[in-house]
């Protein structure tokens, strides 16, 4: 089984193609550049190099949210184009689960924080058994105090992944009382290999879904609409 | 052999694809309006409209597609809309555009919404050739267009402040019509006199720009000075002489600008264009003044993607190309001499 995977959550954008257990392609840039100008060039990149012919894949993973609610856009349009022509299935990987699943295999408690501004993350909790990836806390955008409280009731060891870590590294070694690690630079930011690893398996549990279909999880409404349901909380 | 194109837009609240064959005959215009969504706001709330442009963007493709009865085999080029506009907005349909012509190996054609607008004339009047003036006026937009060629333009005026159709929504609110204003206001000023308050008509001296911002105020002005001395205010005729005063100037610029460039045509364009006294007061000046004068219908007026396929002929047939690294721009220039 074939799969593409995407991620342009964040800063980084990534594109990858798994092919069962083999990661034929990932190609990660972490710079300046606005998705929109690297993202397709750099798909036509890997597709060049590996002479893949696009009709032949599966289905076409990619990061849904959260993150930069402009960077989910491009991803998701653009897997959505993807999908429209090629007549291909898209799977919606969360993605903090796809940061963790960077992680694989570790004994510790895996939590991803991607930078949600206002002092929040956007967060979830996993950890792995017997090589299996399980979600103990969903992801959810919450202020950082309040996750180092959660963690801090698991008492168990945790490490850290996602571009939250440079903004609250400090906070996090001053709250969390048990022992503390951070994802070296190879695995801490979004990959497009884990996307479309994991996608792979949601492609096999039934999870995809169609182009037309699928859209992004930003987990937070729109300014305008949080203000306005404040003011008709008011009322 | 016809040449089709299969256009994308989303520069703003409006979802739209369509198919369009030879730069004139449309095939399907596909058009997903989010109107209900922002009335809530009184305005275009960006980051909603990006949002819904990217839940209806595969739905509203896929309807032209169906619509048009062509085969992904027949389709020449992609065009889309990159500016300006609503960045946000503009990514969705520039990333969806990018990635079916990457996967369908087409040639991708970026295309100026503006450009756009003006090419919706071509789409009714196969007579209509350049060269010939234009105003364009929306929402977002106000340009007095000298259109050399198909593709080749020069600004001969733009508004200074506020868009027509801003200023159209500005008054709208002011007399608790809400949004969208134009054709609120449009439907009101019919039984209002036009003549019953005199508003201020901005010219600019050597030159063919407007401002509708002074207007605007006047209105406000007038509206407050009659509160606070509790005159009642009848807004059928508020409205009617407003827009008799942003009519006034629209179309004696347009029919002066047309005069100094030597043009016998003249074109409006853009949602303001649907304007019903704007379209009748610029045809009488254009007779009165031996002048062809054209328009698209309303559906060509408002934001749509036949107009951008339209554009896209012209620019796929001289030969332009853009690459996989086209970006969303929201300030895009027009491609003036």
């Amino acid at each position: 089984m074939k799969i593409l995977g995407f991620d342009s959550s964040g800063m980084v954008a990534s594109v990858a193609i798994v092919e069962d257990d083999i990661l034929v392609a990932e190609y990660s840039v972490n710079y300046k550049k606005t998705h929109s100008q690297t993202l397709l060039p750099m798909f036509d990149e890997v597709v060049r190099m590996t002479e893949l012919d696009p009709e032949s894949i599966d289905a076409i993973a990619v990061a849904a949210g959260p993150g930069s609610f402009t960077g989910l856009r491009i991803g998701m349009s653009t897997v959505k184009g993807l999908g429209l022509a090629l007549d291909k299935p898209v799977i919606a990987v969360p993605t903090c689960h796809a940061l963790a699943f960077n992680l694989w295999g570790s004994d510790k408690l895996i939590c991803p924080i991607l930078d949600a501004r206002r002092s929040q993350v956007y967060t979830a909790l996993y950890e792995f058994e017997n090589g299996e990836m399980i979600t103990l806390k969903e992801q959810e955008a919450m202020d950082i105090g309040d996750l180092t409280d959660i963690i801090n009731t698991m008492e168990r060891d945790v490490i850290f992944v996602g571009d939250g870590i440079p903004v609250f590294k400090e906070r996090i070694k001053e709250n969390v009382i048990k022992n503390v690690s951070f994802a070296p630079a190879h695995l801490n930011r979004q990959r497009a290999g884990s996307v479309a690893a994991l996608g792979l398996i949601y492609m096999k549990e039934g999870k995809a879904e169609s182009a037309d279909d699928v859209k992004p999880v930003y987990l937070r409404k729109s300014q305008a609409e949080r203000e306005r349901e404040e003011k008709d909380g008011r009322r | 052999m016809s040449v089709n194109i299969l256009a994308i837009e989303s520069s703003c609240d409006e979802t739209a694809a369509a198919v369009v064959e030879d730069g004139r005959n449309v095939k399907s215009n596909i058009i997903y309006s989010q109107i209900e969504l922002h009335k809530l706001y009184g305005g275009v709330v960006p980051e909603i409209a990006s949002r819904k442009h990217v839940e209806k963007i595969n739905q509203v493709i896929r309807a032209a597609i169906d619509e048009a009865k062509v085969s992904w085999d027949d389709i020449d080029a992609v065009a889309v809309t990159y500016g300006p506009g609503l960045v946000g907005a503009l990514l969705v349909g520039v990333s969806a555009a990018k990635a079916i012509a990457y996967a369908k190996k087409k040639p991708l054609v970026g295309v100026h919404h503006i450009e756009g607008h003006i090419a919706a004339n071509y789409i009714e009047n196969p007579e209509l050739k350049p060269p010939y003036m234009c105003m364009v006026a929306s929402g977002g937009h106000s340009h007095l267009v000298h259109v050399l060629d198909y593709n080749k333009y020069e600004i001969v005026g733009r508004t200074r402040d506020d868009a027509a159709g801003e200023a159209f929504d500005k008054v709208a609110r002011a007399i608790g019509l809400g949004y969208p204003g134009g054709p609120k206001i449009d439907k009101l000023a019919k039984e209002g006199n036009p003549h019953a308050v005199e508003f201020p008509r901005a010219h600019m001296e050597d030159s063919y720009d407007f401002s509708f911002s002074g207007l605007k105020s006047a209105v406000l002005n007038y509206l407050n000075g009659c509160q606070m001395k509790g005159i009642e205010v009848n807004n059928a005729d508020i409205a009617a002489s407003f827009q008799k005063a942003v009519i006034d100037v629209l179309v004696d610029n347009s029919i002066n600008a047309a005069k100094a460039h030597g043009c016998n045509s003249v074109a409006l364009a853009g949602g303001v264009a649907s304007n019903s006294s704007l379209r009748d007061a610029m045809k009488a000046a254009c007779e009165k003044n031996g002048m062809a004068f054209y328009k698209p219908s309303p559906i060509f007026c408002t934001d749509n993607a036949a107009m951008i396929g339209v554009a896209g002929y012209h620019e796929y047939m001289a030969g332009t190309r853009h690459g996989w690294d086209l970006n969303a721009e929201p300030n895009l220039p027009m491609k003036t001499i």
